[in-house]
């Protein structure tokens, strides 16, 4: 796998430095899925809907067309578009809370109905960008602004692509990535176009660094996500 | 042109009325009483692959799925009702700030909450005012179903012409109903266009980093309404002149309103009508003008004063004529009733 150093050819350099906080996943997963977007030439084709989220950072991020949603939206704006412009590569983007939480009807939905799109869902266990609350997959004991002393509760988190799983079609990929393993990373969100292109559903959760919310140094959040990864078991669930 | 009449309901009306303004992608979710107009779509996309359906999850999903056909160029559209309509306020914000041509029939019912199923006029304030909005969006009301023939025509095309989100509000007496209708006028249609065209970048945003550049965004937006308005708004003034009791009335109350007068005018009753035909932009000046020499207004609507408020607050400066009100939220209104109401004054 070709991890190169550069930025992609369809990332807007003009919007750079990015807006997201330092030691940001966001960084790294923009970089590659602009790596993708290169590799299978299909900047002109492509749409991305991005969530009111740490990613609507991203609005200006790519060369590429943008809308921003509403939080949780992003699902069903990719599906509307994908309708109209069947030729088009469909991209929605969006976190843990938009996806699990407020946009989950919406994600399943387009599963099950196995629309043909990508859904990339980057999972930090919290909600960023109001500053760090509790969310549907904070790990159990995890403090988050709204769980101060720890989440207790409700032991078990929501898994995103086991949950997909259950209710999408066979030929839909599905699969769970990792910013600490870039190559497998890049090797997903490809096929998980390229499904698309076949005409199916597909979806990557990726883990990601929260440092600004974790209040983590770049050690701490490596060792949050290698934590994480205990939890959220990485590697292809439907294939 | 000869008259083409059809027996038709409401709810046929406006699917066939969508289809002669070019409308070719809806998204619905299900609600009374504006269901039928969705499976009236279904049946048509099953016959016709040009046109795209899809029965969504929510009516919030609903909304979304319309503005992504909007992105590639549809004349896209979608129906609801009540709670639904609700819900679909919140995609309806992001085509508002986005100033794109969302087209939404709302067939009104009883409120609040999920109320009744067929009937009211208490979703005005909604229609107008919804979401996080500032009210730039063009609300139709058509009073029979020979209007809502040509209004769902015309409303494809201001939305499209004008770039703006536009409902055609009614109501289920207006769509349930079986009448013959004149289906011989078509309108021409106003082009569409996509927003996402391959390899120009466009970055559509509704979230501003500064408070200065989403003011900025705002006036202009405020400037391009207040020009469209003056080509957009609509009001029908019945028998006005030298009234001495005028009656707001709107949408199917509008109707009764207007067999209301023409009884009254027979039999010797000083009495006319100011209806408007778009409920905002609102004919202020159409208002003031009708209230001219009257001594008394009659404002009839089936809530609790929604439509009254705005007529009151648009007449502030403009009359001395008292006000009477005849407010029966959530039902129906007849003629009969509006005559003995205008007796009695």
């Amino acid at each position: 796998m070709n991890i190169d150093p550069r930025y992609p050819n369809c990332i807007n350099i003009k919007s750079k430095p990015s807006n997201f906080c330092p030691g940001c996943g966001y960084g790294i997963i923009s970089k590659v899925i602009g790596q993708v977007i290169d590799e299978l030439e299909i900047a002109p084709r492509t749409v991305f809907t991005l969530d009111i989220g740490c990613n609507l950072l991203a609005w200006d991020y790519y060369k590429l067309d943008t809308i921003q949603t509403h939080h949780g939206r992003v699902t069903p704006l990719a599906v509307g578009y994908k309708r109209a412009k069947k030729d088009s590569v469909t991209i929605g983007i969006a976190g843990d809370g938009g996806l699990y939480a407020i946009g989950l009807q919406s994600f399943l939905h387009a599963a099950h109905r196995d629309d043909p799109i990508t859904i990339i869902g980057v999972n930090n266990t919290i909600y960023a960008m109001t500053g760090g609350q509790l969310g549907p997959t904070t790990l159990l004991g995890q403090a988050t602004d709204s769980s101060p002393e720890g989440k207790f509760t409700y032991p078990k988190p929501i898994f995103g692509p086991e949950l997909a799983h259950e209710v999408a079609d066979d030929k839909a990929y599905i699969a769970r990535a990792s910013v600490l393993n870039i190559p497998q990373m890049k090797q997903m969100l490809r096929q998980a176009i390229e499904r698309q292109a076949q005409g199916h559903f597909s979806f990557v959760e990726i883990l990601s660094f929260c440092p600004t919310n974790w209040k983590t140094d770049a050690k701490g959040s490596i060792e949050m996500i290698e934590k994480m990864e205990k939890t959220y078991k990485t590697g292809v669930i439907s294939g | 042109m000869p008259k083409k009449l059809e027996l038709l309901t409401g709810n046929d009306v406006v699917v066939k009325a969508a289809l002669l303004a070019g409308a070719d992608f809806f998204a619905g979710y299900p609600i009374t009483p504006s269901t039928e107009i969705m499976s009236g779509w279904a049946k048509e996309a099953a016959k016709n692959p040009k046109l795209e359906f899809l029965q969504t999850e929510d009516e919030t999903s609903a909304g979304m799925a319309t503005i992504g056909g909007l992105l590639a160029g549809k004349k896209a559209w979608t129906v609801t009702a009540g709670v639904g309509h609700v819900l679909i306020q919140d995609p309806m914000v992001l085509a508002e700030t986005l100033s794109m041509p969302f087209v939404m029939y709302v067939g009104q019912r009883g409120g609040p909450s999920t109320g009744t199923v067929i009937y009211s006029q208490q979703e005005l304030n909604l229609a107008r005012y919804g979401g996080n909005s500032e009210g730039l969006r063009v609300v139709y009301a058509p009073s029979n179903i020979q209007e809502l023939f040509e209004i769902t025509q015309k409303a494809f095309n201001t939305a499209w012409r004008y770039r703006i989100p536009t409902i055609i509000l009614g109501d289920g007496y207006l769509t349930k109903t079986l009448s013959p209708v004149d289906t011989s006028k078509v309108l021409p249609q106003e082009k569409s266009e996509a927003y996402f065209l391959n390899g120009e970048v466009k970055n559509l945003r509704n979230c501003f980093s500064r408070e200065e550049e989403l003011g900025s965004h705002l006036n202009k937006l405020f400037s391009r309404y207040a020009s469209a308005s003056k080509q957009i708004v609509e009001s029908e003034s019945y028998q006005a002149d030298g009234a001495e009791v005028i009656i707001f009335a709107w949408g199917t109350v509008g109707f009764a309103a207007k067999v209301a007068v023409a009884t009254l005018r027979k039999e010797g009753y000083k009495v006319g009508l100011f209806r408007p035909i778009t409920m905002r932009p609102f004919d202020d000046q159409g208002a003031i003008k009708a209230v001219k020499g009257a001594k008394k207004i009659l404002i009839v609507e089936s809530s609790g004063g929604q439509f009254g408020r705005i007529v009151r607050e648009t007449l502030t400066q403009s009359t001395d004529a008292d006000y009477v009100r005849l407010y029966k939220p959530a039902e129906g209104i007849t003629p009969e009733e509006i005559e003995e109401k205008v007796k009695e004054m």
